[in-house]
């Protein structure tokens, strides 16, 4: 069989240049993803003015500005970790992180009794509440939900991969002198944000 | 396989077949990042859903065969068709080409030792295999396999009571899985071309699959959604699409054909690339118009994403819309005919050889130029609408396809296999292979044009007896073709275990990077990462005599 030789050039091969790359190619394909969502959009808020603008205004402002709040400030405790690691703080990037991660548990939160409230109300998919309105405000509820969910599913997503990078950075994997996973993360997670950036206008201001 | 591939190269490498890694037995294989590996495990994947492929294939020309029924009801015809497309597409023509020669060869054309990131890689084939075997799954389970059509028009696929969901979660798992190829080539190409591999250094192939993978990145999330909201549709009832609830089943078809229309030219463009590989190197010829078919390919991939429309006109659209969608048509033929007349340009004067390769590419050229010039005539839109939904559609297609992207694969599985295995197929019966399959195959698909022509409508179950002559031509043909292939597969696969060994680095008197390593390749493909002083196609220190080479 191989010969040890062989076994050793395994390479440890590393160009963070071209992992920020692959990360910001994944990232156009997930805008791209919702990109069909906002396409869906404009066109129903297009054919259907009066009834969206009626049904946007049963969902509360507040917490919708509260969310924005949780999330832009997860953005900032995120770029504060990689600063952090940056100049060598390895704790300090680890609470960051741990900020991060509960930030966004604040975000899902809010999100769960926001969805709960529109629930008890009936304004469900398939709820009879629902279906006895007009078709562009079945279509707007089915927006909001696909569109808040899919992002919330991001959020989650984003939470699990950020405790694995506090993760990797207890056990050195991630270094001061090694951080692009985190960086990669960096780059999901305001992702995540920048989406919602878009949904907190579309859902919740324009009426 | 080849057991004599132990041999070990002049540094006392072994080839990446024997070179296990640190795992043994299969896990070696179904756990290695080598992309080499990676590459043969897409092909045996490939392979198996293909010959799935062609069985629902033969049972639809077979139903065909008379009118009403034949062999099944039609309902079991319906999910036939689905799968038949189902399978073809999603399985084997998209990832084709570039997921498993891509794969293989990409790295080794620019001078790297894998592609930029190898676990990814691995899971991208975990990911395609998971959605293959979910629409087997779909046969199995009770319901049956969906039977919308590979196109999953709404408001059918939320209302029909098969496992559509199954088979639609499949294709998002199939687009995820292309998305990951596509993304790991961008980067690859970007970040490892050896020193000296200058962009207008590249073999056209890689040129090819980097368009393509611009195509896999930039369109394939949108299919992803598409499918996804009609799951959520299907699941949760949320209205979306479903004109019950208000939705709009048109917005679908445009989202649905943003991707699929790109998504011909993911299918198409590498195979183009395979062709431009190999008619120089039998010609012996330098390829005539180098930079016009490495920026054709690229200029496919801008069109070919702005004339998705076309596959609408009968649906209802403005005729602004229909214009300018008729244009866009017309114009994306010309980047596609550039890279044929560069083609004759090259055969032009060349010492033609006419080895089982290059029998496939002289035919992909033929039946491409037909499939070609018929897709221009759709673009038309008084005509489209006199042959929307009939089987001229099904005809041009598949003169697209098959005997665009499946000659391609053929040609690419004769020219690369012996390179990738060290062992030589019979080309005589490779050619009479050949022969079978061009006759079968041009005796199943024109038939189509014609009945197609005078109101056949593609995908009926039954049909006027007035037709029958042309369906039994298309039927016989059929069983041709299947012949043909069985051959040319059973030849391709005797010759890789028993057939002559191949240790040659240079087989065929190519002039690309990869005819200068080891045949097979080793583990880390280059002992050393070569230094690209000269121009594409111009390594000519190989152990082939020295070809005599025009000027450029």
């Amino acid at each position: 069989m191989s010969n040890p030789q062989e076994q050793a050039v395994i390479h440890v091969h590393r160009d963070d240049i071209g992992t920020r790359m692959g990360m910001w190619l994944f990232l156009f394909t997930e805008l791209l993803l919702f990109g069909g969502l906002f396409f869906l959009y404009s066109v129903y808020r297009f054919t259907h003015q009066q009834d969206f603008h009626i049904a946007a205004k049963e969902l509360n402002t507040l917490i919708g500005t509260f969310n924005t709040a949780i999330l832009l400030t997860s953005s900032l405790t995120m770029a504060l970790s990689i600063a952090a690691i940056q100049k060598r703080n390895i704790k300090l990037s680890m609470f960051f992180q741990f900020l991060t991660i509960l930030l966004a548990l604040g975000f899902m939160i809010n999100k769960y009794f926001e969805w709960m409230h529109h629930i008890s109300m009936g304004l469900y998919p398939g709820g009879d509440e629902l279906l006895s309105k007009g078709p562009g405000q079945i279509l707007f509820y089915g927006l909001y939900y696909t569109m808040t969910g899919l992002h919330g599913l991001h959020v989650v997503i984003g939470a699990i991969v950020i405790g694995t990078m506090t993760r990797f950075t207890a056990k050195g994997v991630i270094t001061p002198d090694n951080y692009v996973k985190l960086e990669a993360a960096g780059l999901y997670w305001h992702l995540v944000d920048i989406i919602w950036i878009f949904l907190f206008p579309l859902f919740y201001l324009i009426t | 396989m080849a057991s004599d591939a132990s041999a070990l190269d002049q540094n006392g490498h072994p080839s990446y077949l024997v070179n296990t890694g640190k795992h043994q037995g299969l896990k070696a294989w179904i756990l290695s990042t080598d992309h080499k590996r990676i590459g043969i495990l897409y092909l045996i994947a490939l392979l198996s859903f293909f010959a799935v492929g062609v069985t629902f294939g033969f049972l639809i020309r077979l139903e065909l065969l008379t009118p009403g029924r034949t062999i099944v009801d039609a309902q079991t015809y319906n999910e036939f068709f689905t799968l038949h497309g189902v399978i073809m597409i999603f399985l084997f023509v998209i990832p084709g080409l570039p997921a498993v020669f891509g794969n293989f060869f990409l790295p080794i054309m620019i001078g790297a030792k894998d592609v930029a990131f190898p676990r990814l890689n691995l899971l991208s084939w975990y990911l395609y295999v998971t959605g293959g075997v979910l629409v087997l799954l779909s046969i199995l389970l009770p319901g049956g396999p969906a039977d919308t059509g590979w196109t999953f028009y709404i408001p059918y696929s939320v209302r029909t009571g098969t496992n559509v969901i199954f088979t639609m979660f499949a294709a998002f798992m199939l687009g995820f899985s292309s998305i990951l190829t596509g993304l790991n080539f961008i980067t690859t190409i970007h970040r490892l071309r050896a020193p000296g591999m200058g962009w207008f250094k590249m073999p056209l192939f890689t040129w090819s699959l980097y368009a393509t993978a611009w195509i896999q990145v930039l369109a394939t999330p949108i299919i992803g959604i598409t499918l996804l909201l009609v799951i959520v549709e299907r699941v949760f009832g949320v209205g979306l699409f479903d004109p019950a609830l208000g939705g709009d089943p048109i917005l679908f078809q445009h989202l649905f054909w943003i991707y699929s229309h790109p998504a011909v030219y993911i299918m198409i463009v590498p195979a183009m690339g395979v062709i431009s590989e190999i008619i120089p190197v039998f010609a012996h010829r330098t390829i005539f118009g180098y930079k016009f078919i490495a920026f054709s390919s690229i200029g496919i991939a801008l069109f070919g994403s702005l004339v998705w429309a076309h596959h609408m006109f009968a649906v209802g659209m403005s005729d602004t819309g229909q214009f300018v969608f008729s244009l866009l048509t017309f114009l994306v033929a010309i980047p596609s005919a550039i890279k044929v007349f560069n083609w004759t340009a090259t055969l032009y004067k060349g010492s033609i050889e006419l080895e089982p390769p290059m029998l496939y590419a002289l035919a992909f050229i033929f039946l491409f130029s037909i499939g070609g010039l018929t897709g221009v005539i759709q673009g038309a839109l008084s005509v489209d609408i006199q042959i929307t939904d009939t089987s001229f559609i099904v005809g041009h297609f598949h003169y697209v396809m098959f005997g665009g992207t499946g000659f391609g694969i053929f040609a690419a599985l004769h020219y690369w296999l012996p390179k990738m295995f060290g062992r030589m197929y019979n080309k005589k019966t490779a050619k009479v292979a050949f022969w079978i399959i061009f006759v079968g195959f041009n005796t199943l698909y024109f038939p189509m044009f014609i009945m197609g022509w005078l109101g056949m409508p593609r995908r009926y179950y039954d049909y006027l007896p007035q037709f029958q002559p042309y369906h039994v031509i298309s039927t016989v043909g059929s069983w041709i073709l299947i012949t043909g292939m069985i051959i040319m597969f059973s030849n391709l696969i005797k010759g890789l275990r028993n057939g002559p060994v191949v240790t040659q680095k240079n087989i065929w008197g190519g002039e690309t990077l990869e005819w200068t390593i080891e045949t097979p390749p080793t583990h880390e493909n280059f002992d050393e990462i070569p230094i690209i002083t000269g121009g594409p196609y111009e390594y000519k220190e190989n152990d082939e005599p020295v070809l005599e080479q025009e000027e450029k």
